[in-house]
């Protein structure tokens, strides 16, 4: 491997990595208030199998030299993140702490989404020149499942219930979509990643993506709403809120580094 | 010699329970995949490698450190390392016989995936008329159930399969 194609490989764990980690932290960020004890159950059970997803990206990026696998997780700051803008979006006003407003229709849409987009991720990852992401992704895949089946059944079920329900799922549906478009998105590591064969094109991706979400959408009437970009995060480009949890984030590791989490 | 002390590893493996399953052995659940060791002047350093159930389970480490002591127990064993593999990837139809009679006696329903479906029996009378309450469980590997024929709440261990 030259160091290019070394670079181009560690650029698809980050975005792998951070997309998991921001995601298990939002998830978490709803332990004790979720609608009922069950869903904290579920929701805080996902996101600890999310970081579990995540501890072993950051694993195979010490395994190619990018350093300590707890330091990456923690140390690195916003403009050196990879993940989508979707997953480091707040729950809503307040924090966890205090006040906390959050909006259980955004978290279910993002998460449903998020999900469905993970697993057609997974699925061309299983396929991929790099042997150890091959392996780590069918084990993952063995996981999603369920979480899938978790985040599908809330999304159908709170699409079919009130019509106050509907108009909170459209409008999270539209919050979500706009910052959707670099989910599948390799940033300024493209070239190589499909050189390479270590995933496949994005644009595939993403009609896979539309191909397993419409006909859900079909039967709840939904109509999808246009998917854009505010930030690449696949480029370090993203929103404050990222800032925010990773300060949140920091805090506890930096208390004490040698602690395991 | 090796072959003595294969066995005694093994044995030594065997006091090894799930934590949160005292019920089942790490060797009852499938977890063990390869032992290795190499001989000093001092005894033998091991090297034992592990496949985790999930991913993100907490009870790994505690795994991993009744392993290490457990093993420190055995006459010549002089070192010992732990090592945790996803590939091959841990699937269900790796617990052994033992370990899903020991699932049952502790009321947890063994996974069983029959033509890419999960198949659950209770635990208590065996009947198949079950509901599932929660998809997700007290651990990252169990969901609760109710049975409709018994009346009892009940555990499951999800399966965990390439063919789902
Ligand atoms: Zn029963």
């Amino acid at each position: 491997m030259t160091e290019a194609e070394r670079l181009a490989l560690a650029s698809l764990l980050y975005q792998l990595a951070d997309d998991d980690f921001l995601y298990a932290y939002r998830g978490s960020e709803w332990l004790g208030l979720a609608p009922h004890i069950e869903e904290d159950v579920a929701s805080s059970s996902i996101a600890q199998d999310s970081m579990g997803h995540a501890a072993m990206y950051y694993q195979l990026l010490e395994e190619i030299g990018e350093g300590k696998a707890d330091a990456l997780a923690h140390v690195r700051l916003a403009h050196e993140r990879k993940n989508s803008v979707l997953v480091e979006r707040v729950n809503g006003p307040g924090y966890y702490m205090e006040n906390p407003e959050y909006d259980w229709a955004y978290a279910v849409v993002r998460n449903y989404c998020y999900t469905l987009a993970k697993k057609v991720r997974i699925d061309s990852l299983k396929k991929s020149s790099y042997a150890p992401l091959a392996a780590l992704a069918v084990k993952i895949n063995m996981e999603l499942y369920y979480h899938l089946l978790h985040w599908q059944t809330w999304f159908t079920q709170l699409y079919q219930s009130t019509e106050t329900a509907r108009q909170k799922m459209d409008a999270a549906l539209e919050r979500v979509l706009a910052d959707f478009g670099d989910l599948f998105d390799y940033g300024e590591a493209t070239q190589l990643i499909d050189e390479m064969q270590l995933m496949e094109d994005q644009g595939v991706l993403l009609d896979r993506w539309y191909q397993a979400l419409t006909p859900v959408l079909v039967d709840l009437n939904v109509t999808l709403p246009e998917m854009n970009m505010t930030y690449n995060g696949r480029n370090g480009e993203h929103s404050p809120d990222l800032n925010d949890a990773l300060s949140t984030l920091g805090e506890v590791y930096l208390l004490d580094q040698s602690a395991v989490w | 010699m090796t072959i003595l002390l294969e066995q005694e590893i093994r044995d030594a493996l065997d006091t090894v329970k799930d934590p949160e399953i005292d019920a089942v052995s790490i060797l009852d659940l499938g977890m063990f995949e390869a032992m290795e060791w190499t001989e000093t002047a001092v005894g033998y350093d091991v090297r034992i490698t592990l496949l985790p159930t999930f991913l993100g389970c907490p009870a790994l480490e505690i795994i991993q450190k009744n392993t290490e002591s457990a093993l420190l127990q055995v006459p010549r064993v002089n070192t010992v390392k732990v090592v945790f593999l996803f590939d091959p990837p841990w699937t269900s139809d790796r617990i052994t016989e033992q370990g899903i009679a020991g699932l049952k006696s502790f009321g947890i329903a063994p996974p069983r995936v029959v033509d890419g479906k999960w198949e659950i029996d209770c635990p208590y009378c065996g009947s198949t008329f079950v509901s599932i309450e929660n998809l997700f469980g007290p651990t990252a590997c169990r969901s609760i159930l109710y049975c409709k024929s018994c009346k009892n709440p009940f555990e499951a261990m999800k399966p965990v399969s390439t063919l789902m």
